[in-house]
């Protein structure tokens, strides 16, 4: 019997977490018992990217677009939907509430997307070789392995003007060509999967949805460069996309698209995975090589560069996720036609993670010029709850933060960097009036601190004297001269620090100085925090004409601050509070109040 | 020691006695052991002729690394920017409290090891809490406690 319908299910850590397997499983079984098994495949797909409403069910042809589903929601969707060809309305995703039928180009999230590297995420079963193949898969390693010489690779990445996706933008093309060019028998070819920014996730999602892309791109890095053997250093706490790599790179091998002779062309290529063992700084690529052979993950002066003296000190050619992911569609559709996505200085498209006071969080793709308003008000649906834009941050902890006089700007790698942030590995959190800029800044201080491997002075002291100073302020002892000081020691770590994550630590603090030198003012001078957040500078009370006296915060409260008889106004000791904010949490009545 | 010798000249058998994979056997000693005790530690030094320095240097120098016991569920709390912005710093001083330990530290009844993570990736959840394999999001102060009774 025909197949009628295809249900994909969101399979991504996200929806995972929110119990896709078993609605996936529920689907099955209520399948086989309402005896439609052979009429429908269900398969569990890569991240659809919309993880806001997950966990996300769709279905084909009829492209209905199911969010918010649970398992018992399953039996529903195939005896209504399936069965009878009825669409189940109350799970439909539409924003106005209308009955109208969503449809995914309908979804304002999509709409303004562009996905290269994302292009299978969600469409194909990432477990499956031949759902891959069916898409175009390993037909660009096929092209370059009897068509096209290493020269010719490289000069169709040239023209593309693909730059490296991991942070620094480094042109790919030249990395392959400087690794080319030696004569050297050993050479390798490193996959960095140490995806480490907080707030970033699009290499997990990647791998996760689609697997073989990087694995396709690492073979036709090796038959470039001449490199016969490959490392995928992923981190150990994504055991779904380890997993799902193991799975793609036995399905190669089998098909013979991995390992010795591939496709009987005389090339070979065999690929290892290695897992990072929690170590920031490993996605620094010199530091990620050291750990790589077996020691502690401390980066080494550049140069010379891993292109030329990298894996046991042979030719490296090292990528991220995101840019590997990039590489078979470019192949396949020429550097021209890639090259005409973006911008005059950055070609192609970027995938960002939404996250933070942001109404629709999750992963989104689009060309490098889009604005920032695009993406968080089109794409991102706004801020949540209707509070007011504060700030975005990008970059992550090397990055800065980008105000509102700044949404129309473009984004692309020199752009972000004029406005003091820089691109990153593509993290984008989204701030509101409530969040405190000192204490966000301090946030990403207190990670470089953490993660600071310690080899140099300027990142190991500087990088603390920093936390200290921010730690102050946020706890009403800063001085004025502070900020001048935070300003010199910045500079000096920027100048003379080894590796990235020191050079880029006090972007963070010189960023938001530039734009926010009044709320580090209000800190310091004022001894108040105008959001609310830094524990020390304030104080929680309740609010009489709110408080209806159901003492549920009484209940709750840890140290027993709060006092008040049933159904009365209830009051907190100000001498007893922790500030721990679990009568905030607790309230349904907007009672209690922050300042 | 909580892992036999046997065992580790297991593991060691399968990652060829190559002290390049010394990462990954320690990996396998963490998971098996919950920990990298430390007879277990000589041993491996001992059959690989590396310094005990340099097993002592990755021990301490990566976060999924302990020389200690830890508990028999592993509370992790993300402690990423998403989290951090929506709260998660104060279901860890919660949790902090409740458990009477600090972050790293394991609760006296050898039940639970509260660690932090950085960023687990599915910041759309946050805050977000992860029991051993297990990732609960949308976390809060009250929730939190809550899912560890189950426990």
């Amino acid at each position: 019997m025909a197949v009628t319908n295809y249900i994909l299910v969101c399979g991504g850590t996200g929806c995972e977490s929110a119990k896709a397997d078993a609605i996936y499983q529920n689907l099955i079984h209520a399948s086989q018992t309402e005896g439609v098994s052979e009429t429908v495949q269900i398969v569990k797909t890569g991240c659809f990217g919309f993880c806001e409403q997950g966990p996300i069910v769709k279905i084909l042809p009829e492209d209905s677009f199911y969010v918010q589903v649970k398992p018992e929601d399953a039996e529903e969707i195939i005896k209504e939907h399936v069965v009878k060809g009825r669409e189940v309305k109350r799970l439909l995703y539409n924003k106005d509430n209308s009955k109208k039928h969503a449809k995914v180009e309908d979804i304002q999230f999509y709409q303004k997307q562009f996905r290269i590297v994302l292009r299978n995420c969600g469409f194909i079963n990432p477990e499956d070789i031949n759902e891959y193949i069916a898409r175009e898969g390993y037909a660009a390693l096929e092209k370059v392995l009897f068509e096209m010489t290493p020269d010719d690779i490289i000069s169709e990445l040239k023209v593309s003007g693909l730059k490296g996706r991991g942070g620094a933008g480094f042109p790919t093309w030249l990395k392959w060509k400087f690794t080319k060019d030696i004569d050297d028998p050993v050479k390798y070819v490193v996959c960095n999967a140490d995806e480490g920014d907080p707030g970033a996730y699009m290499d997990r999602s990647t791998l996760e949805g689609d697997p073989h892309s990087v694995l396709e791109a690492m073979t036709i890095a090796g038959y470039t460069t001449g490199a016969n053997k490959g490392y995928i250093y992923i981190r150990a706490e994504y055991p779904l996309a380890i997993n799902r790599l193991k799975l793609a790179m036995e399905q190669a091998r089998e098909y013979g698209l991995l390992g010795e002779n591939i496709l009987d062309s005389g090339f070979s290529f065999d690929v290892d995975i290695r897992l990072g063992a929690g170590a920031f700084v490993c996605g620094e690529e010199t530091a990620l090589l050291t750990s790589l052979e077996g020691n502690r993950g401390m980066p080494k002066p550049r140069p010379p560069f891993p292109a030329v003296k990298g894996l046991w000190d042979q030719p490296t050619v090292i990528n991220n996720v995101e840019t590997w992911a990039n590489i078979p569609v470019i192949i396949l559709r020429g550097g021209e036609w890639f090259a005409k996505i973006g911008t005059e200085d950055s070609k192609g498209t970027k995938v960002f993670a939404l996250t933070g006071k942001i109404r629709n969080s999750g992963l989104v793709e689009v060309p490098m010029g889009t604005t920032l308003r695009e993406i968080i008000f089109d794409i991102g649906g706004g801020i949540a709850n209707d509070k007011e834009f504060k700030a975005v941050q990008t970059g992550g902890p090397s990055g800065g933060v980008i105000t509102k006089e700044y949404l129309d700007t473009p984004i692309d790698y020199f752009h972000l960097q004029e406005l003091g942030s820089m691109m990153g590995s593509g993290g984008m959190i989204v701030m509101d009036e409530d969040d405190c800029i000192v204490d966000v800044t301090k946030f990403y201080l207190g990670f470089t601190v953490d993660e600071s491997c310690g080899k140099c002075s300027p990142c190991r002291v500087g990088g603390r004297t920093l936390y200290n100073i921010l730690d102050r302020i946020t706890k009403g002892k800063g001085e004025m001269d502070d900020i001048d000081k935070m300003r010199s020691v910045g500079h000096a770590m920027t100048k003379a620090s080894l590796c990235g994550l020191g050079q880029t630590a006090p972007n963070p603090i010189l960023s938001t100085l530039r734009y926010f030198e009044k709320e580090y003012h209000a800190h310091i001078k004022d001894k108040k925090c105008p959001s609310g957040k830094c524990k020390e500078l304030i104080s929680y009370y309740i609010l009489a004409d709110k408080c209806i006296g159901c003492a549920a915060c009484a209940r709750k409260c840890p140290v027993a601050a709060i006092t008040g008889e049933r159904r009365k106004i209830h009051r907190i000791d100000q001498d007893l509070c922790v500030k721990c904010g679990i009568c905030y949490e607790t309230c349904k009545f907007d009672a209690i109040y922050v300042g | 020691m909580d892992i036999s010798r046997e065992r580790l000249d297991e593991i060691l058998l399968e990652h060829a006695y190559d002290a390049a994979s010394l990462i990954a056997i320690l990996q396998s000693v963490q998971e098996e052991a919950g920990y990298l005790p430390y007879p277990a530690l000589l041993h491996i030094a001992d059959q690989l002729r590396v310094p005990m320095a340099r097993l002592h240097s990755l021990g301490t120098f990566y976060k999924a690394f302990s020389l200690e016991p830890t508990g028999k569920h592993t509370v992790c709390l993300c402690m990423g920017i998403a989290c951090h912005i929506r709260g998660g710093q104060q279901v860890m001083e919660k949790l902090q409290r409740n458990l009477h330990v600090a972050v790293g530290g394991t609760t006296a009844d050898r039940k639970f090891t509260l660690e932090t993570v950085r960023c687990l990736g599915c910041c759309s959840l946050a805050p977000v809490m992860r029991v051993d394999e297990h990732i609960h999001g949308r976390m809060n102060q009250s929730r939190a406690v809550e899912i560890l009774q189950d426990y």
